[in-house]
């Protein structure tokens, strides 16, 4: 679904991706964990392009995003398809981002209709099911300012859901929320894993990617150092850095 | 109080060429302040200097002085040269002169709305004139009301400044009164009518303001 190759990108001539390489399957629910700073955000934001890599090549679903040929030079294909190939994966930020100005509603059904121009009777349907399903239906008509952290947060799922897409990312979902309002969250996740949507999770939530995800990527300085399968790389992490991590986090 | 109805009419008069200039100027200068703040906060970084410098131009000179150049000098400048009649010149000169201001306005709306609604506009796939359109602006709108509030009200004072192109605006009609009969009386009838005027407006935003007051940010 998503192939990422060898993913360079400096700010400010600091290299905070140094080679980042990952391949994500059908269905796969792959939790991305390791220290503040050591790229994680950086790496989920360059996957559907608010950051541009200055090196490496990105496929999503098979169709070339971003690409370096032999003498190192990285093009990205043009803005209207790097668009409509991103479109494949939706995303879920810590802060939500909720649009303020619209209604929980609104908020669902605004990119169905104006980027792929569905009429509202079409998509409301889709979108009640929707709210119904992250248990927020009676909150449709509130403007986010009313809802708690737990709530915009479902809401934001239900967004990027509602643009059908194949490929879930999560920035950190839970991190913005006090404690007790991160079980909701982390329901409807795991609720979407056990759908088989594929997902990318920046996480925290060591409990989470122990038991819902398939994989787990250790990154530390803008590397992956080590990406195994779940119970393995908790019961037997291998690198030593990724032992002290999990040590501290545990 | 008769008398106050005698110079009624000559106000009036007066008050319909001041509504003319403020309306006229309002309903242009909005959409081009706005067009050169979509300029300035794009990434053509060409045609956002040029707006910068423009913007400087405008707002760091006297409205006074642009509308006598624009009336006086615009006629002897190569190749843009035209001479306008009075209430256009003064029209073209407050249009421009406050597009400027309603830019800046604009302009610190939109660099207010953080980058996290341009981020999740994207990631929904919107283009950035959908997300301009239908993400941006209208949360801008909501918080430019105070200073746009303000803005305008400084316009209806300001139509005053057409004087100098002797154009019988309300403050000229008062001033032709109290230089005939020696009285301030039509001063202080202009006054009321300046401050029923902003009154108007004061209300109107403070309306829209509620309108807006539905979401919070
Ligand atoms: N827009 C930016 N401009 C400059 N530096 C940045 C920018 N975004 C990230 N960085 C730097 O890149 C490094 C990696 O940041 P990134 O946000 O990817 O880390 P992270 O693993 O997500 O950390 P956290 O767990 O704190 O979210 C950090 O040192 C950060 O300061
Ligand atoms: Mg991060």
């Amino acid at each position: 679904m998503i192939a990422a190759r060898d993913l360079r990108k400096q700010f400010h001539g600091v290299e905070v991706l140094k080679g980042v390489s990952l391949d994500i399957g059908k269905g796969d629910v792959i939790a991305v964990i390791g220290p503040s700073g050591s790229g994680k955000s950086t790496f989920l934001r360059c996957l559907n392009h608010l950051e541009t890599i200055d090196a490496g090549d990105i496929a999503i679903e098979g169709e070339t995003l971003a690409s370096t040929d032999a003498a190192g030079v990285c093009r990205y294909v043009p803005e209207a398809e790097a668009r409509r190939i991103c479109r494949k994966m939706g995303m879920v930020f810590q802060q939500f981002n909720l649009f303020p100005h619209m209604t929980v509603l609104q908020n669902i059904i605004e990119a169905p209709i104006t980027v792929k121009g569905m009429s509202r009777d079409a998509i409301l349907p889709k979108a009640e099911e929707l709210l119904r399903k992250v248990g927020l239906l009676e909150k449709r008509d509130a403007y986010p300012s009313r809802l708690s952290g737990g709530q915009k947060q479902r809401v934001a799922i239900a967004r990027a859901l509602a643009m059908e897409p194949d490929i879930m990312l999560f920035d950190e979902p839970t991190s913005a929320l006090d404690p007790e309002l991160t079980g909701e969250v982390l329901r409807t996740m795991r609720q979407l894993a056990e759908e088989h949507m594929t997902m990318l999770v920046v996480t925290h939530e060591m409990n989470f990617a122990r038991d819902v995800s398939t994989a787990v990527v250790f990154m530390d300085q803008g590397e992956i150092i080590e990406a195994r399968p779940a119970g393995e790389m908790f019961s037997d992490p291998r690198h030593p850095r990724t032992r002290c991590f999990l040590e501290h986090m545990l | 109080m008769d008398y106050i109805f005698q110079i009624l009419g000559p106000l009036l008069d007066g008050t319909a060429v001041t509504l003319q200039v403020f309306l006229l100027t309002l309903v242009l200068a909005v959409p081009l302040g706005l067009a050169l703040a979509l300029v300035r906060v794009s990434h053509f970084r060409a045609a956002s200097t040029l707006v910068s410098g423009y913007i400087w131009l405008m707002r760091g000179t006297p409205l006074m002085l642009q509308m006598l150049f624009i009336y006086f000098a615009l006629p002897f400048v190569p190749v843009i040269g035209v001479r306008l009649p009075d209430f256009p010149a003064a029209i073209v000169a407050f249009t421009l002169n406050y597009a400027a201001y309603f830019a800046e306005i604009f302009r610190s709306g939109i660099q207010s709305v953080g980058r996290g609604q341009y981020e999740a506009a994207r990631v929904l796939g919107l283009s950035y004139g959908q997300t301009m359109r239908r993400i941006i602006l209208p949360q801008v709108v909501k918080r430019i009301l105070p200073p746009m509030s303000n803005e305008t009200i400084t316009l209806v004072k300001d139509t005053s400044l057409i004087y100098v192109l002797a154009m019988n605006d309300l403050l000229r009609a008062a001033r032709g009164i109290v230089q005939r009969d020696f009285t301030t009386m039509p001063f202080v009838v202009a006054a009321a009518f300046y401050l029923i005027m902003t009154l108007v407006l004061t209300w109107g935003f403070l309306y829209l303001e509620k309108r807006h007051a539905v979401y919070e940010d």
